[in-house]
């Protein structure tokens, strides 16, 4: 029980301190690109965190997940070109755009169960996909460069590598914090009490529907924030951001680092990205290897890289 | 729009609805049976295709690339179920999903690395070669309508498997209630490996017969996965009629969709916009249709199992 619950808080808290402490390495060592990758890997550790939350807690596998980070990253990459550079404006309007598109996509979702949700998520992601490929205002299938990165009150915090990665950190804290919370309250244990046995929640006078939807406009508006973040991050957006291949490798993240726990997913998005980068280092066939040791996690690792650590 | 282009366009929405009925028909019975989420099936349409252009460049003849390619695709797939799908059947559908995304990502990089990244061709068969005149002075190519007319036999001799047989009746039953199929005293794991063999060889055919249409490339399988998964949801998960009929229903919306979108955008929009809007459309248009079925048919139009 002792050693339980010190995995449960002392593993995200000593994750979070040493990503707190990644620019300090990179500062030491000079190395821009570890700054610039984590920065990247965090943003993704958003999404991750926000797609675990719906899919360990509730059961919901959304198979359209990336087309938040392209409708956030779209928002803020449309604004700018015309002009508006202010992230209060921007950022509130990316994750509002995100939070309708997961109402109306959830509310019709949610009616389906099983591989047809997965299917209905996939083909709202898809819809949402094809509708930026025809912006061709906005670069069409070529995406659309951003000439420059949001501005929070003059402040310029956007454009500093240091500065601009506790801002996607904070974000991430944030983010893990609320949710966290929210799975210890009495909505939590709705939600996965839905999941083990929806019959007797909806038998003690409690509707899972709303809460699964709430869930889901939930993690779609936090994931939108981090398509904002995005779009300042690579100063660009395109449709590439929200190919179902990009919601695959989102729930592979989840998986692989262990889904239900929240902290699981942000190790999941490390081990994922690093993994990718050292294997494409080596050879540009980096999917040969890493297509059988995805099959080899699934089938013998059971719980993830958080199962590993506990020693199951 | 012209009867003319109309005419063409719907024979080619029936080619790819013929196309989409050959791999959704593996998928729908492998998960209907099985309860199994196979997304490498669609590579299965990919090694289809390049084991009979292999074939094609060993022997010079379309009929023996045919043979050769049918019989590695299957050799493949029961390779594949031997080494990893076995040991997926009893797992929950995302450890499903996640390792057969798995082989996607192994096998497309495999044939990257064997053949290459740069498409390749099957030519078509001599004797299927050329066109012929169908009305007011449309020529359509010989193969194009074989494709279809063997596609169409394919789902003829599938219906009669399925209804007239024994192990149809097998497969019917497992699709609706597969526990008590196996407390019945059936072999089902061997039911298993005929399913899967069967849908296998199926999307194999499918790759074969469209690689002289189509180009034959890295991950030319992904989007028509997706594709037939639309097929099988639409359909109802199990239900071959309902992949059949949603196979056609996708295959002609999705074709029409994109060469008449514009046209019709232009209806409702100015020319600039309807030039945006039109493509786009067409590419939603059967997201927009399967959205539609779930929302009023939770379960796709013909639901197999009642649950």
């Amino acid at each position: 029980m002792m050693t339980r619950r010190l995995t449960a808080v002392g593993l995200p808290a000593a994750l979070f301190v040493v990503l707190a402490l990644v620019p300090l390495y990179a500062g030491v060592f000079d190395d821009r690109f570890v700054l610039l990758f984590a920065t990247r890997i965090l943003i993704f550790a958003i999404v991750a965190v926000s797609l675990d939350f719906i899919l360990g807690y509730g059961e919901m596998v959304s198979f359209g997940h990336a087309a938040y980070i392209g409708l956030g990253a779209y928002a803020v990459g449309i604004l700018a070109e015309h002009d508006v550079w202010a992230a209060w404006i921007s950022f509130p309007l990316a994750m509002a755009v995100c939070a309708l598109f997961a109402l109306v996509t959830g509310a019709i979702s949610l009616r389906t169960r099983g591989v047809y949700f997965i299917m209905i998520t996939l083909a709202f992601g898809q819809m949402a996909y094809y509708t930026t490929t025809s912006l061709s205002a906005y670069g069409g299938d070529d995406g659309l460069t951003m000439w420059g990165r949001s501005e929070l009150f003059g402040t310029g915090l956007f454009n500093g590598d240091t500065s601009f990665y506790y801002i996607v950190f904070g974000v991430l804290l944030a983010s893990y914090l609320i949710l966290k919370v929210m799975t210890r309250s009495r909505f939590g244990r709705v939600l996965e009490g839905a999941k083990q046995n929806e019959a007797r929640m909806e038998a003690i006078g409690i509707d899972p529907y709303r809460y699964r939807l709430t869930a889901f406009v939930l993690a779609g508006t936090i994931a939108g924030l981090a398509g904002a973040l995005m779009a300042n991050q690579a100063e660009f957006v395109s449709p590439a951001y929200m190919s179902w291949h990009r919601s695959g490798e989102l729930i592979v993240m989840v998986i692989l680092g262990g889904m239900g726990h929240l902290h699981g997913a942000i190790l999941g998005a490390i081990a994922y990205m690093v993994l990718e980068e050292t294997l494409s280092g080596y050879t540009e066939h980096w999917r040969l290897i890493f297509g059988p040791l995805l099959i080899l996690i699934v089938l013998y690792g059971k719980g993830g890289l958080l199962g590993a650590i506990r020693g199951r | 729009m012209s009867t003319t282009l109309l005419a063409v366009q719907t024979l080619n929405g029936l080619q790819l609805g013929i196309l989409l009925f050959l791999i959704a028909a593996g998928l729908t019975l492998v998960f209907g049976v099985m309860d199994f989420i196979n997304l490498a099936h669609g590579v299965q349409y990919m090694l289809g295709a390049y084991l009979a252009v292999a074939g094609y460049q060993l022997t010079g003849s379309f009929w023996l690339a045919l043979i050769i390619g049918l019989a590695l695709a299957l050799f493949c797939g029961l390779v594949l179920e031997f080494l990893v799908f076995r040991r997926l059947y009893d797992r929950d559908h995302l450890d499903q999903v996640l390792a057969t995304f798995g082989v996607i990502l192994f096998l497309n990089e495999a044939v990257k690395v064997i053949w290459g990244a740069a498409p390749l061709s099957l030519p078509a068969p001599n004797l299927l070669d050329g066109a012929i005149p169908l009305v007011n002075n449309l020529q359509y190519p010989v193969y194009r309508l074989a494709l279809i007319v063997s596609g169409l036999g394919v789902a003829a001799l599938l219906y009669v498997l399925v209804t007239r047989t024994r192990v149809g009746m097998l497969v019917r039953a497992g699709a609706t209630n597969p526990d008590m199929v196996a407390a019945l005293g059936v072999n089902i794991r061997r039911l298993f490996m005929i399913v899967f063999g069967f849908g296998t060889m199926l999307a194999g055919f499918a790759g074969i017969m469209a690689a002289p249409i189509l180009s034959v490339e890295p991950g030319m399988g992904d989007n028509l996965l997706i594709l037939a998964f639309v097929v099988i949801v639409v359909g109802g998960i199990g239900s071959i009629r309902g992949a059949f009929l949603a196979a056609l229903i996708i295959g002609l919306v999705d074709t029409l969709g994109r060469s008449f979108a514009t046209d019709i955008a232009k209806l409702a929009l100015p020319p600039a916009a309807a030039n945006d809007v039109g493509p786009a459309l067409a590419s939603m248009l059967i997201y927009i249709l399967m959205a539609a079925v779930l929302f009023f048919r939770p379960s796709g139009l013909f639901p197999v199992r009642s649950a």
